[in-house]
């Protein structure tokens, strides 16, 4: 297993070609996320963003390319052996486990290893920074608010101790002020060292808290750059930002 | 009413309940498996039966008592159930068919499969278990001396009824307590986001079908004390389960608790007020009604409950 050194990337994409049967949703798709660094995947509905994430999370398998995490290479690794690598997906629509309680839903997401070892001390940490959980920690979680339960997967994800977070549309049907709320808390995760990996349709305050961004369309990378240029492209602004 | 009514209908709720207890362990199993599976194991009787069978030899040759040999029958059905899950349920998942209920199919088969096996060795002949407290029973007069009515309370059905409870109560922790247990719920309930957390689904998936197996082959063991014993003995108790997991709502263990208790109190007041041989059709009017008014099951009256809608 090759070392994990700071030089290396956390995530290496590498022309990954994917398939629904036979189908091809994601042609020659190639991006790297750094250490530390917030990289968001942004597009149209239907660009692959999803399916990038399930990809990396074992779900889908690539039929080309390779995809490298940590310095290893996924294409060996069983998918719920992840975790306990550290790399976290927060899927699209929560997928909490609705009829379990807000409090059984973090522990299973911290079932093995370091996290399974440290789930008390973990639990304690996220209730401090999702206080309303903790008031709620024994409510069924799909009894709870579209927002609160979004907060419940956050907080589920960082239950694994993650190195690599995944996010899949997280602001995706909140109100307003939530959505301010949730990109707070994805770039304080980042700011305590957690690497950040983005999908959103929320472009604007995507790219406002990015470092670098991937624009996906149809399944390939269409263009690359900074947060702050792509916000600024003609391009960017047209197609998502409607100016 | 007269006492000599209410002692029938006492006697009669009894006797339902005690009967309910069980059918509850053998509806548990299938609703588990239900739940991770998403099929309908359509062996689960037949399963049943191999527990029957294996306590029965054990009696035969060792005069093992039937309740001891659960420690036996559990394992080894547990082992039978994985095997079947891995070998024959898993790759027939894993092909896309023009039916997709083909692993159902593939129970069935199953099921035809153990049956004529156990024809084969053991003939068709109507077995039991002669314990020596097959007939023993307790009488409410012996602890209340002037009671106005009599009851008695058998002991093989009692104490059939209290393993029951203790292993129900066993399983309920082990499903909300346990980290196990929670993986099992948690692949029910969404197995891509159980994958996500680190739950090998594949594992659980064997484990589950081993463990709803284990449990029917327990309450084979339970109902051999009580029960006469055949190959195709089996076939009324897939159908038992499956009515329970209708009633209970698919994959819910409270309700499969709850449908087992109900459809043996149902067809012990069948049996006793419209005839024996009526039992089984007031199983499936229960099971009618409840898929014309309450087609949820139980579970969908309490998720009602707890969610608002």
């Amino acid at each position: 297993m090759a070392d994990a050194t700071p030089g290396t990337p956390m995530l290496d994409v590498s022309g990954i070609d994917v398939f629904y049967g036979d189908v091809q949703v994601l042609w020659d798709l190639s991006f790297t996320v750094g250490r530390a660094e917030i990289v968001a995947l942004i597009g149209a509905n239907g660009a692959g963003k999803s399916t990038t994430l399930k990809t990396i999370s074992g779900i889908l398998r690539p039929r080309r390319g390779r995809i490298t995490y940590d310095g290893r290479a996924l294409g060996d690794v069983e998918p719920h052996r992840l975790v306990e690598l550290g790399l976290v997906h927060v899927p699209e629509a929560r997928r909490l486990f609705v009829e379990m309680s807000v409090e059984e839903n973090l522990e299973l997401g911290a079932l093995r290893g370091e996290a399974r070892r440290r789930r008390a001390e973990t639990k304690e940490q996220v209730f401090s920074l999702f206080p309303r959980l903790r008031e709620r920690r024994r409510q069924a979680a799909g009894t709870l608010s579209g927002g609160e339960q979004q907060m419940v997967a956050i907080a589920r994800g960082l239950m694994g101790l993650p190195k690599l977070m995944m996010f899949d549309e997280p602001s995706l049907g909140l109100a307003p002020i939530l959505v301010q709320e949730i990109f707070n808390v994805v770039k304080r995760i980042r700011d305590e060292g957690t690497t950040v990996l983005l999908v959103e349709q929320n472009v604007r305050q995507t790219l406002a808290i990015a470092d670098r961004a991937y624009v996906m369309e149809t399944g390939r990378v269409e263009m690359q750059g900074s947060g702050r240029d792509l916000l600024g492209d003609p391009h960017v602004k047209a197609a998502y930002l409607g100016l | 009413m007269n006492p000599a009514k209410i002692e029938v209908l006492l006697q009669t709720l009894i006797s339902g309940l005690l009967l309910g207890g069980l059918y509850a362990l053998i509806g548990l199993g299938m609703t588990i498996i239900m739940g991770v599976m998403k099929i309908i194991n359509l062996a689960h009787g037949e399963l049943m039966m191999v527990g029957m069978y294996i306590a029965y030899v054990l009696f035969a040759w060792l005069h093992l008592d039937p309740y001891l040999s659960i420690l036996v029958a559990a394992p080894l059905l547990f082992l039978l159930g994985a095997i079947i899950q891995k070998y024959l349920v898993n790759p027939v998942l894993k092909v896309d068919a023009i039916l997709p209920e083909n692993q159902v199919i593939l129970t069935v088969g199953i099921g035809m499969v153990l049956a004529n096996l156990a024809t084969m060795i053991f003939k068709s002949d109507y077995r039991t278990a002669p314990v020596d407290y097959a007939t023993k029973a307790w009488y409410l007069s012996d602890i209340w001396k002037g009671s106005p009515i009599e009851l008695s309370l058998s002991y093989p059905w009692s104490v059939s009824f209290l393993f029951a409870v203790v292993i129900t109560a066993g399983l309920w922790f082990f499903l909300s307590r346990t980290d196990m247990g929670k993986s099992i719920r948690a692949t029910a309930q969404d197995k891509d986001a159980a994958l996500l957390m680190g739950v090998n689904v594949e594992r659980m998936r064997m484990f589950t079908f081993g463990l709803g197996s284990a449990l029917v082959g327990a309450a084979g063991c339970l109902f051999l004390p009580i029960y006469y014993l055949y190959p195709d003995v089996g076939g009324q108790f897939t159908l038992t389960g499956f009515v329970i997991t209708i009633l209970g709502g698919l994959g819910s263990t409270f309700g499969a608790i709850i449908g087992g208790l109900v459809l043996g109190v149902f067809e012990s007041l069948t049996a006793t007020y419209v005839g024996m041989g009526w039992a089984p059709v007031g199983r499936f009017v229960v099971f009618v009604l409840v898929l014309v008014f309450v087609p949820g099951g139980v579970a969908s009256l309490l998720r009602r409950r707890r969610f608002g809608k």
